[in-house]
Order: C-alpha cells, then sequence, then structure tokens
C-alpha cells in the first residue's frame, strides 16, 4: 500500500529553490565541560546538518579549542548558523573560512584492506600514487594512513573497494587559513 | 571582602552582593544548606512557592517588572525539572533569571541517586547558559558570572546547579568586580555610519512605521524614553508586539495598537504597505509577520537588535544595527536633531490619512450585550475602573491574553506581563505574585482564563502566606477560549476536550484558600463588583462569567497576509464559513 505523499512543510515553503552549499565553520571555544554539547545540542535543536566535526583543545594555557564544522545548507541557513553558534556563551569566534576562500582542509584516514597476489600489489601501487603511507602489514593486508582533502580520501577508498576494502576510519575535517594571520 | 566560608555561605553572600532581596524557591535535600544560611540571615528574602514552577514565573514577573534579575533557588531532581517551562519560557522572552539547583554530592554524580537528574544537560536547551560546580573554589565567579551573563546582551535565564559536598566544602569567597566574564561581552553601542543611514533612510521615508518588540522593555525604562522622543520628533506612526506593550504609550497619538495575529486593522495594514520598517528590539516572529512571502513586500527595512542571530532569520532586512535598543535610540535622536532632519511632510501627512481610513474600520469593536458580559467588555471595564491607580497587569495565555493586550492599554513600560513566546498557561498568577513583591503597593491583576489559572493555582497559598493582593480576574467561558475558536474555524465545531468540564466553584476556591472570592454574570452589576474586589485588601478570585462562545478579532488566519484579516462583523455574518478563508497550508501551522 502507498503511503500518502506527506504534503511539503509550510515554513521551508518560504524559502523555495535556495541552493544547498557546504561551508567548513571553525569555531574557537572555551575548553569547558559541555561546551562541545553545546555546540552540537544546537545543531540537532535546530535541525542543521552536521557532515563532519572534530575537535581538540589547541591553546593548553589558555584553555582554548578549536571545533570545525562542515555544515550543508541554503546560504541563508548558513548565515543563521554561524550567528546562533555566536550567541553560545563559551564561544569566542566563528569564521566560515568557506567565505574567506583562503583556507586549508584536510583529513586523515586509516583504511584497512585485506587481500593476496594481484590485488597486493594493486593496493600498494595506489597507495604510492596517493601518498599513503603503510602503517600496518600482515601478509593478507595492509592498513594506509592517508592525508588529504576529503575528496581525495574518498577517491582513494572507492579505488580500495574492488581491491579488498576492510574498514575505514576518519577524522572528520580540519581547518586553517592561509597566510601569515590567524583567522 | 574576601574571607573563608561554606559554598552555601558563598551562595547567600553572592545574592547580597548581587543586591537580590527576593528568592523564590522550595526546599530540598540538595539545598538544605543554603536554606540553612538563609535561616540566619534577614537581608535575602525568601519567599516558599508552593511549585517550582511558579519559583520561575514568580521570579520572570519580579524581572520583568522591575528591570532586575529574578532569582530562585530549588532542590536537585524534580525540583529542577519543575522549573523547565519557567525557564524555556523566560528564554523566550529575554527575561533575565539566576536559577540555583542543587545537585546530589559529586561522587554520586552519574549513579542515578535519590533525586539525581542531569541538571546541566537538561536545561542546556532551555537556559541561556549554565554551570555545574564541582570545586568551591569556582563558585564566587560563577554565582557574580551567571547574573552578568543573565542581565548582559539578550537577557536570559542561567543555571547554577550546586553539588551538596560543593556547599558544604569551604572556600575564599571573592565579591563581584569589574568585567564578568572573560569573554563575553555584547556591544552595546552601534557604528555612527549605520546610524546616520538609518536617518538618511527615515527622512526619505513616505509610508514609514516604527515596529517594536519586547526589546525596548528589557533595554531599560531610557529606552522608552527615547522611542518616544523619536516618534514625536519624527512624526511616524508606531506599533508593537505583544512583548513590547508600553514602551510607547496605548493612549500616544502615534500609537496604531498592536499586531501581528490578532492586531488591530490599522496596525497590520500599515505594516503591509508601508516603505520602511523600522524594527527595534523585535524578532518577526510568526505571530507578526503571517505569511512570510508576503510580509510587507514594498518596504525597506532596519532592523536594531542585539542578537545578532534575529537578523534576517526570518524577514531579510535592508540595514541591520546590531547594538542596544537604548544605544541606538539615543545615536538616532542625536543624529536626527545634529543633522537637522525633517521627515517628508507631504507624503507623511498623506500616509496618517490612509491610516485615520484604516482606523475608522474600528477592528476592536464587538457586538456588546444587554444580558451577558462580554469578555471585552469586561476588559474594558477593568482598564477604565483603574486608570488611577498604580497599576500591573500579568495574563495567562489565550483568548483572555489576547483580549487583555487590546483592550487594557499601557502608558509606561513594565506594567505588562506576559507570556509570548512560549504562550505559557499557568504563567499569570506567580508571574503576578513576583510582581507584587517587586511593586508591594500597586495594584496587580493578573488576567486570566478559568482553564490557564488552573494550572499554577496552588500558587493562590503563597498569595496568602505572604499577603499579596494580588486580583485574578477571570474570563470565565468554561472553555479552553483559543482551543475552541480555533477548533471552530479550522475543525468544523468539533469542540474535542475543549470543554472546561467539573470547574471548581471559584467563590469556594479563593475562600477555602484564605482569599476572597467574587462572581459577576450581569453587565449591569460588573463595575460594583470590579470596585468591590479593588477596594478588599488581599488575594481576589474574580469569577467573570462572560459570554461563552465570543471568538477574538481580529485574526489573521495562519498562512495568511498582514491585509488578509478577519474582522468580527464578518464573522457575525450567517453562512460565511470562516474555515474555508484558511487553506490547506494554513491549517498545518500553529
Amino acid at each position: 500500500m502507498n503511503a500518502p505523499a506527506s504534503p511539503p512543510s509550510p515554513y521551508s515553503a518560504a524559502t523555495p529553490n535556495s541552493k544547498i552549499e557546504s561551508h567548513t565553520l571553525s569555531v574557537l571555544v572555551d575548553n569547558e565541560p559541555g561546551v562541545l554539547a553545546r555546540v552540537v545540542g544546537l545543531f540537532s535543536g535546530r535541525g542543521y546538518n552536521i557532515e563532519s566535526l572534530t575537535v581538540a583543545e589547541v591553546a593548553h594555557a589558555e584553555h582554548r579549542s578549536r571545533i570545525t564544522i562542515v555544515t550543508s545548507g541554503a546560504p541563508e541557513t548558513i548565515e543563521q548558523i554561524h550567528h546562533q553558534l555566536e550567541r553560545i556563551v563559551p564561544v569566542r569566534q566563528v569564521t566560515d573560512l568557506t567565505l574567506t576562500r583562503r583556507s586549508l582542509e584536510r583529513e586523515l584516514a586509516m583504511v584497512k584492506v585485506r587481500g593476496r597476489g594481484d590485488n597486493r600489489n594493486d593496493a600498494l601501487q595506489l597507495a604510492e600514487a596517493f601518498r599513503a603511507r603503510v602503517v600496518d602489514a600482515t601478509t593478507e593486508s595492509f592498513i594506509f594512513e592517508l592525508t588529504g582533502k576529503p575528496e581525495k580520501i574518498d577517491e582513494f577508498v572507492d579505488l580500495m573497494r574492488p581491491i579488498g576494502l576492510v574498514e575505514v576510519s576518519r577524522t572528520g575535517v580540519a581547518a586553517i587559513s592561509r597566510g601569515p594571520d590567524p583567522i | 571582602m574576601s574571607k573563608e566560608m561554606t559554598g552555601a555561605e558563598m551562595v547567600v553572600e553572592a545574592l547580597k552582593d548581587q543586591g537580590v532581596d527576593i528568592l523564590f524557591g522550595y526546599p530540598g535535600g540538595a539545598v538544605l544548606p543554603i536554606y540553612d544560611v538563609l535561616f540566619h540571615q534577614e537581608k535575602v528574602q525568601h519567599i516558599l512557592v508552593r511549585h517550582e514552577q511558579g519559583a520561575a514565573h514568580a521570579a520572570e514577573g519580579y524581572a520583568r517588572s522591575s528591570g532586575k534579575v529574578g532569582v530562585l533557588l530549588v532542590t536537585s531532581g524534580p525540583g529542577a525539572t519543575n522549573t523547565i517551562t519557567g525557564l524555556t519560557d523566560a528564554l523566550m522572552d529575554s527575561i533575565p533569571l539566576v536559577c540555583i539547583t542543587g545537585q546530589v554530592p559529586t561522587h554520586l554524580i552519574g549513579s542515578d541517586a535519590f533525586q539525581e537528574c542531569d541538571t546541566v544537560g537538561i536545561t542546556r536547551h532551555c537556559t541561556k547558559h549554565n554551570y555545574l560546580v564541582k570545586n568551591v573554589a569556582d563558585l564566587p565567579r560563577i554565582l557574580h558570572e551567571a547574573f552578568y551573563v543573565a542581565s548582559s546582551g539578550r537577557p536570559g535565564p542561567v543555571v547554577i546547579d550546586i553539588p551538596k559536598d560543593v556547599q558544604f566544602a569551604r572556600g575564599i569567597y571573592t565579591p563581584p568586580r569589574g568585567a564578568q566574564h572573560k569573554t563575553y561581552q555584547p556591544r552595546l553601542d552601534a557604528d555612527m555610519d549605520s546610524i546616520r543611514e538609518a536617518v538618511k533612510m527615515m527622512a526619505a521615508a513616505k509610508r514609514p512605521i516604527f515596529y517594536t518588540g519586547g526589546g525596548v522593555i528589557n533595554s531599560g525604562p531610557s529606552a522608552s524614553t527615547l522611542l518616544r522622543e523619536l516618534v514625536s520628533l519624527t512624526g511616524f506612526p508606531i506599533t508593537s508586539t505583544l512583548m513590547g506593550l508600553g514602551a510607547y504609550p496605548g493612549s500616544g497619538q502615534n500609537w496604531l495598537g498592536m499586531l501581528g495575529m490578532h492586531g488591530t486593522w490599522e496596525a497590520n495594514h500599515a505594516m503591509h504597505d508601508c516603505d520602511l520598517m523600522i524594527a527595534v528590539g523585535a524578532r518577526f516572529d510568526d505571530r507578526i509577520t503571517g505569511r512570510l512571502d508576503a510580509f510587507s513586500p514594498g518596504s525597506k527595512k532596519i532592523h536594531i537588535d542585539i542578537d545578532r542571530s534575529s537578523i534576517n532569520k526570518n524577514v531579510k532586512v535592508d540595514l541591520a544595527i546590531v547594538a542596544d535598543c537604548a544605544h541606538v535610540l539615543e545615536a538616532l535622536v542625536r543624529t536626527w536633531r545634529a543633522e537637522a532632519m525633517h521627515a517628508d511632510k507631504q507624503p507623511l501627512d498623506h500616509w496618517w490619512a490612509q491610516i485615520d481610513e484604516w482606523r475608522a474600520r474600528k477592528s476592536l469593536a464587538f457586538r456588546n450585550s444587554g444580558t451577558t458580559i462580554k469578555p471585552q467588555y469586561a476588559v474594558q471595564r477593568l482598564y477604565a475602573l483603574t486608570r488611577d491607580k498604580d497599576v500591573y497587569v500579568t495574563t495567562e495565555v489565550g483568548q483572555h491574553q489576547m483580549w487583555a493586550a487590546q483592550h487594557f492599554h499601557f502608558d509606561e513600560p513594565n506594567r505588562w506581563m506576559t507570556s509570548g513566546g512560549l504562550g505559557t498557561m499557568g504563567y499569570g498568577l506567580p508571574a503576578a505574585i513576583g510582581t507584587q513583591l517587586a511593586h508591594p503597593s500597586a495594584l496587580v491583576i493578573d488576567i486570566a482564563g478559568e482553564a490557564s489559572i488552573l494550572m499554577n493555582i496552588q500558587e493562590m497559598s503563597t498569595a496568602i502566606q505572604y499577603r499579596l493582593p494580588v486580583k485574578i480576574f477571570i474570563l470565565n467561558n468554561e472553555y479552553m477560549g483559543m482551543v475552541r475558536q480555533w477548533q471552530e474555524l479550522l475543525h468544523g465545531g468539533r469542540y474535542s476536550h475543549s470543554y472546561s468540564e467539573a470547574l471548581p466553584d471559584f467563590v469556594k476556591l479563593a475562600e477555602a484558600f484564605g482569599g476572597k472570592g467574587i462572581r459577576c454574570s450581569d453587565p449591569k452589576l460588573l463595575d460594583a463588583a470590579i470596585e468591590e474586589m479593588l477596594d478588599y485588601d488581599g488575594p481576589v478570585i474574580f469569577d467573570c462569567l462572560v459570554e461563552k462562545s465570543e471568538n477574538c478579532f481580529p485574526m489573521i488566519p495562519s498562512g495568511k497576509a498582514h491585509n488578509d484579516m478577519l474582522l468580527a462583523d464578518l464573522s457575525d455574518d450567517a453562512g460565511v464559513d470562516i474555515g474555508a478563508v484558511i487553506d490547506e497550508k494554513g491549517k498545518m501551522l500553529v
């Protein structure tokens, strides 16, 4: 039986045809308990998307952490996310790195591949082409470590699939602005 | 002065240093050390509520009517969870609260101990900020920081969760001083370029309107004074949201009445047809805008708000000024004067002539009756008979709230306490208690509905205990009136569970609590009954039996534009199906 088509939300109807964009936000926060929950809770509470999120302390003495969030939405939604993040009391600074157009984005992945014979050689050759390092090996498997833009990692993982991809662990995107100045 | 004391003593010391004179609370196991300290002092008066939700709303009423931070103290677990509605209400309406909750001792946190709950986890989404204090050394800073965060920028509720062992632990107390948060420092001043740009746009406007909100009230009395000055300098018309009533006098010449879903014909039409909208401390809420893509289509919009995230959230604006209302209004008045600006006289006269035509529709008119009390008439009489008094009004939520907003007029800010954003039934009585405590000699009236009042009726005991002469004026139509109205308009008159079955006898109820009960159902006897209520020195429940099927108009049906309003006279025409006016999309909206 066909379920009745759900009518479009009357709320979203107000902003039709907005192009969905992916943006990387760099969020400097006071490193205090619950700050990550505040940021994540904002996204779930207001229905925003998180494509990836990384967090780590970046200045120990000043108790400062950087959260890098890749999110997607219409440009006006991204603008809202930016300013909603700024409302969080322990958030010090929010920068939309995608808007600055001058940022480096990197992700680290560890990729486990299993196989023998030709597959093994193919895997090693491809790894070399992608500048992936072997960090663990057995007679029937490799673990590659690979750093790069998320698309590069996607590509590498896709190539490993027919060869014998077992599993992947990725860090999510870390990003920083180019040039001598801080964000 | 810094000195050694227990965590519990620090709490009370910080309250004193922050100038807190009234504390709403309810004791329990996890806050006993603090209650023990309260026992030994008289500077902070503790008001025992009958339910923690009441404490939160009472603190809101206190804060909203006085401009100070409202403070409450509750125990862990259910004490904390019972405040959630009040905290959320304060978050939505930007009311500064500090809520101190007890917590189980730190070594028991996470063990599902008796009356344990994850208070900071639960309240994270309904507070501006919250703290779990794990070390007594952090407590003084956090206590002072909480007051700073609650009251600065866009105000809001702050929770401080203090485990019982931290209350017993000893540490060094330091008094508040200087800047109160290392990084949170909201900007108050606007940059002069945008002020000049705004003044230029205002001078060039042909059909301007001020649209003001609760932010003007939150910004302090000077914001209202400056707003009045700017309105009189420019001669522009002004309307306000529910939360902003009183910032500009309801008796003022340029006043168009409230706007929005139950706003006046002239306010909504002027919003729709204006060429310049100056939004001051208002947030383009869905109750204000109606259908977004038809909202004021031909206007340029200036938006003044201290919260950057309010800008372009619902409505795109042409000029955003992120700063405190009072600072911006002062700069606008100063610049308008200094540059000898004047409004474009001829088009403005024309605009006023158009507005007068809209006013002539008398959209708040209703068909009065000689035999039953019309709710609008009851509010009008209440207003007329209290005009010479120092009066503060709170409300519950529903039809009575809208009738109060339409027919009770406020000439000063901080006189009108209502739950706007969250729409919390049960807000009015505790808020009246808080208001009365902030203004002991004033007349405080809770305009209520018979359904709403039952949600926090237990606070009558609080009013009795502290001899707070609040007047509860119930417009009793034996229905959850607004629900009934929507069911009539949208659901074919199927009044599903909206009839207030098995109501108590409100007169006897008042007497049972130790107050006075008055009932009136005859419009001819209404004035005398209201006088009797006003003359009584103590809490009164006034059971005003009103017309049961009265609907609240004007009304912008859900999903409709400002110029698509329903008026009372239309609804009285036999054969007009109002349900048909609202389309399928509109029915999905709330």
